[in-house]
């Protein structure tokens, strides 16, 4: 089967996000990049399928040229090709986003024939904007599911399974379709070091394309400010256990 | 959580290895009201010891480095929180295995068990290694793994126990200074955090990377820049999980990859210093907040490590199905010299240096820092090769640490040469004939900043004249010719010419000048006006400190000129020490005064030239001013009769400006009597071992007096100086344990048949049966100096020996690169001219 998984360059978890003193910009100083973790289980979860079922993995990303270390990321840990959607560096609102991924996606499959899935991650980590995969399916005419924790391939069927508070909601769809991952889908794998150094081989595509600004503009970033916990030392061994008593009665737990 | 206290004795800024490790070493030293402050959590505060590799290969050819590194394995070991988990280091190319002859050679001068291995016998001690790939291994079983965040949580520990309060999350905003006590200088006197402001009299500052930033608050300046050394953590490995042990095999170093292997329980880490140098300026280091890791686990650049990786998986093919599960660009600090920078910045006074120093060495230099704040001066080993105040103005800037830091990144795991001399950041200081001596095809050493000529292309004919090669081993023959010999040999014929403008000459005046002169010296400084007197500086303890000539160049003058390797420190010692009453003013004088030497039998004939002061007129030891006659005009100068080659002649003094003039008067005086320019090479090894004349750094060392060096003077002066009270109890003690002597190899040749010379770095001397020689301190018997002695047509030797092994004709051995070679004991004298006749007429 022929995969296509979209992939986001965002900067690595873990650190504090400073922005540039214009507002404009995430201060990329102190910053590593990684892929957005959803759609690092998305390219997982491809490799994992054309693993069982055969096939290829096609990696899309539209980001500026360092993006392209994503797509080697990919490829270390079993992606077969990686295509670069080149943007000036600026972010993209969700709709252009959506609106160049959807012809590359068209030109790719007008050269390769068509992908029997397309897989997003559910949000970006950094924009978090919840659209792109949706506009891109509804641009191609493809069914498209969100949230989804577990995918099965059954014939020409895509068996799609979303965790909900009460179990799971399973959807079916008939390919060509698109599903939206979330993390947990399955633990993506480390590269191994002959997997880096394969990446090293692999031929990233580019298409250059054109897509007009869509509705949704960026004004201004804002950091919320750190929110502070301040450990109160209530004191040690028996002696402490009466303030221990009055924090559990202010909580009211007493 | 308690305040932060408002006086404290000291200050202790950074809470990584070292910073803790130095509060409990004062504390141990009977320091009370101490204060430890970190900026980020305990008990990883977020630096360099946080993500070190934490293993200690002991074996280094620097003895400073190699026995602190050993210092620091015991006192791991002795907290119990290290294992020997040995190591091997293996060569892929033949280089490399002559380079473990020579760490063999080290591991015996410093008593470090250690032996060579086939590639099977390496297979058989990590069965995981590509034997096919490798030429041989160097095994040392005390290789330890240890546990440096529990040894600084211990040691803090200690301290907190003596009194120490620890102050965590507190960030250093600032530190002030007082005016004082002297005009120019600044005393620290207080700590400025986000919690509150500290008073008091010491401030350290062992902030590892981040330490150049810190000493910059209080106008000072650490020369060190952050780095990156790039590690990967690749695994399950089932053979490594299968030891059920966090270190099971042997620690790999790969030494021509410049990459090494160590196991961490089930997995492998795989560390470079192959890499592009990556340097970052210390603000641009993330915060605690900042950082996805830790502030000195800096994001991964995959790229610059494929290369290491390909070699890795060539070494241990396991490692290529190994998952990468962790990678950093984990930042160390790299200085000017690879050394460290410990002790007190000369800028201000009681501001502390314990940085640049890795887990490898950290509890040894802690502890030199804690002992050198206690009694003036280290106790545990000299540490002049690490002293932060043996930087030049020129090695205190961003531009000279990141040049001469990326270019020796790269040389962490390289096979560097005793001589090796820098690429970068050249021609920094030259004298005022640099344009004559380039001319002349000098190749020039470069000696800390200074430009040295060590020998002269256009000599070549001499090395026909005296029949003179080439050695037969590249590796002896490099940053080495014949013609240094050449010129040697021309000097004791005819004439030398030596530049020796980069001695660093200061100046002591006003009423206490004399007064003062005198406590630093061990010899009488107080002379009649125009006598030089040659004499140790010694610590407290009554080790050397400094060797170098003082001038009494008037009634409340007196000149210090010092070698240019030790000017930073000397300059720093002789301030750090001055009365604070102002009878005395320190002036560094050296961009203003030039010197050359001239010396050789026709060395009076070529002055003679110049000026009518015969030779003779005034006594050894005399400087005498004079008005020379060069071209159409005439300068002063002064003549001092002096020499470091043991031949007759003059080191002559005059303006920095009048130097060109001066050399064209005796180039064209000396044109037919055979002057000739020359080199260091004999000035610094040939003329002064055949003279048998000892080199501070060298020869002498904190760790030996005057008495072991044979520069005891037949009486101790009247005047008090620093040291005296060590000394004079040594006098008392009886005859040195140890002598300095001079050795003449009596046979050359080693098992191929080859001739192979000595370089003086550190070869173990052994006796006739091959066995180490130590003193009852623990201190080695080693060749302190090598060099031709070609007017004797011997290869001559220096070392410390124990008086029963130091007579005239005592046999013994030397190792050079794992041969033993015959050497006889010459004496403790001069072997060339015992008699000095050629020196005083």
């Amino acid at each position: 089967m022929r995969i296509c998984c979209c992939v986001k360059r965002v900067p690595a978890p873990g650190a504090r996000i400073n922005v540039t003193a214009d507002g404009q910009a995430v201060d990329v100083a102190h910053l590593g990049f990684t892929t957005s973790p959803h759609e690092e289980c998305g390219v997982e979860e491809a490799v994992q399928l054309t693993e069982a079922h055969g096939g290829e993995v096609t990696v899309l990303t539209l980001g500026p040229p360092e993006a392209a270390e994503q797509l080697r990321y990919a490829a270390s840990v079993g992606a077969h090709h990686g295509v670069l959607v080149p943007t000036d560096g600026s972010a993209w609102d969700p709709q252009r986003t959506a609106r160049a991924l959807t012809s590359a996606i068209e030109t790719l499959e007008e050269a390769g024939g068509p992908f029997d899935l397309l897989i997003f991650g559910n949000e970006s980590a950094d924009s978090g904007g919840f659209q792109v995969g949706v506009r891109v399916a509804f641009a191609l005419g493809r069914p498209i599911v969100g949230g989804i924790k577990g995918i099965e391939i059954d014939g020409t069927t895509v068996r799609a399974r979303r965790q909900t508070d009460a179990g799971f909601e399973v959807y079916e769809m008939f390919m060509p379709a698109a599903v939206g991952v979330k993390e947990g889908i399955n633990l993506p794998r480390y590269p191994t070091m002959r997997g880096r150094l394969a990446s090293k081989r692999l031929e990233v595509g580019e298409l250059a394309i054109e897509a007009p600004q869509g509705g949704q503009s960026m004004r201004r970033l804002h950091r919320p400010a750190d929110v502070v916990s301040e450990t109160v030392i209530l004191g040690e061994g028996p002696a402490a256990a009466s303030a221990v008593v009055d924090v559990l009665a202010d909580l009211g737990v007493l | 959580m308690s305040e932060l206290p408002a006086k404290a004795r000291c200050v202790v800024i950074g809470a990584g290895i070292v910073g803790n490790c130095l509060v409990g070493h004062l504390a141990k030293l009977g320091w009370r009201d101490l204060v430890l402050l970190d900026k980020g959590p305990l008990p990883n505060p977020g630096g360099s010891t946080g993500h070190a590799s934490n293993f200690i290969f002991p074996v280094d050819h620097n003895k400073e480095m190699c026995l602190l590194g050993e210092q620091s394995a015991n006192q791991y070991r002795d907290l119990g929180l290290s294992v020997d988990s040995g190591g091997v280091e293996v060569a892929r190319t033949p280089e490399r295995m002559d380079e473990f002859q020579r760490r063999m050679t080290s591991a015996t001068a410093w008593g470090i068990e250690a032996r060579l291995l086939t590639p099977a016998e390496v297979g058989e001690l990590v069965p995981f290694v590509n034997t096919d790939v490798i030429l041989g291994g160097f095994y040392c079983p005390t290789v330890s793994v240890v546990d440096s965040l529990e040894t600084g949580t211990r040691m803090r520990q200690l301290a907190v126990d003596a009194g120490c309060q620890v102050f965590a999350n507190t960030e250093v905003l600032d530190i002030t200074t007082t005016d004082g006590p002297l005009p120019g200088m600044r005393t620290v006197s207080a700590v400025v955090t986000d919690k509150g402001t500290i008073r008091t009299d010491y401030v350290v500052i062992a902030c590892g990377v981040w330490s150049n930033r810190v000493a910059n608050m209080a106008g000072a300046y650490i020369p060190l820049v952050p780095a990156v050394h790039q590690m990967a953590d690749v695994g399950p490995i089932d053979v490594l999980a299968e030891t059920n042990n966090e270190i099971g095999y042997p620690i790999v170093r790969d030494m021509d990859t410049f990459c090494y292997e160590r196991q961490s329980a089930g997995s492998m880490e795989v560390g470079s210093y192959a890499h592009r140098p990556i340097l970052h300026h210390p603000d641009d280091i993330p915060s605690n907040e900042e950082a996805a890791l830790s502030p000195t686990e800096m994001p991964f650049t995959p790229d610059d490590f494929d290369q290491q990786m390909e070699e890795a998986i060539e070494l241990m093919d396991m490692l290529g199905d190994a998952e990468i599960r962790y990678a950093i660009n984990g930042l160390l600090s790299l200085t000017p010299d690879a050394m460290p920078c410990l002790g007190e910045i000369p800028e201000v006074r009681n501001l502390w240096s314990a940085a640049a120093i890795w887990v490898k060495e950290g509890p040894g230099m802690a502890q030199v820092v804690a002992e050198w704040m206690t009694f003036g001066y280290p106790r545990v080993i000299d540490t002049h090769g690490a002293d932060v105040a043996r930087f030049y103005p020129e090695e205190r800037s961003d531009s000279h640490i990141w040049a001469r830091a990326s270019e020796h990144f790269n040389k962490t795991y390289g096979i560097v040469h005793p001589s090796e001399q820098w690429e970068s950041r050249r021609n920094l200081r030259v004298s005022p004939y640099f344009s004559r001596q380039q001319g002349l095809g000098a190749e020039f050493f470069q000696a800390r900043t200074w430009e040295r000529p060590q020998w002269f292309a256009s000599n070549a004919d001499l090395t026909e004249r005296y029949g003179l090669s080439d050695r037969q081993v590249e590796w002896d023959n490099r940053w080495w010719s014949p013609i240094t010999m050449g010129e040697h040999l021309n000097l004791r014929e005819n004439c030398g010419l030596v530049d020796l403008s980069a001695f660093q000459i200061f100046e002591l005046s006003g009423p206490g000048a004399v007064e003062y002169a005198d406590r630093l010296a061990v010899n009488r400084i107080d002379v009649p006006v125009g006598r030089a007197v040659y004499t140790p500086w010694l610590t407290p303890d009554g080790g050397f400190h400094s060797d170098l000539t003082m001038v009494r160049t008037g009634p409340e003058e007196v000149r210090i000129v010092t070698g240019v390797f030790d000017g930073g420190r000397d300059e720093f010692w002789a301030r750090r020490h001055m009365p604070t009453d102002g009878s005395v003013t320190f002036r560094n004088v050296t961009d203003g005064i030039t010197t050359l030497g001239l010396w050789g039998p026709n060395a009076p004939e070529v002055l003679s030239a110049l000026c009518d002061h015969r030779w003779g007129d005034a006594p050894y030891g005399s400087v005498t001013p004079v008005e020379l006659r060069c071209g159409d005009r005439t300068i002063s100068a002064e003549l001092f009769r002096i020499s470091y080659v043991g031949d007759t002649g003059w080191e002559i003094y005059t303006a920095w400006d009048n130097g060109p003039d001066l050399w064209d008067a005796l180039v064209t005086a000396g044109t037919d009597l055979g002057l000739r320019p020359t080199g260091g090479g004999v000035y610094g090894t040939s003329g002064r071992l055949e003279k048998g004349y000892r080199l501070m750094g060298a020869e002498l060392e904190s760790e030996y007096n005057p008495l072991e060096a044979g520069l005891a003077r037949p009486r101790v002066k009247a005047a008090d100086f620093i040291g005296k009270e060590a000394y004079v109890a040594a006098r008392e003690a009886g005859p040195p344990e140890v002598q300095m002597c001079v050795l003449t190899v009596e046979d050359h040749s080693d098992g191929h048949g080859r001739k192979r010379y000595m370089q003086g770095g550190n070869e173990p001397i052994l006796t006739a049966d091959g066995k180490r020689i130590t003193d009852s301190h623990g201190r080695v018997s080693r060749v302190t100096s090598a060099g031709p002695g070609p007017s004797l047509d011997r290869y001559l030797l220096m070392g410390y020996l124990p008086r029963e092994l130091a007579g005239p004709g005592t046999e013994l051995q030397v190792m050079y690169m794992n041969e033993l070679f015959p050497v006889r004991v010459a004496g403790t004298g001069p072997v060339f001219d015992p008699d000095d006749t050629r020196l005083r007429g």
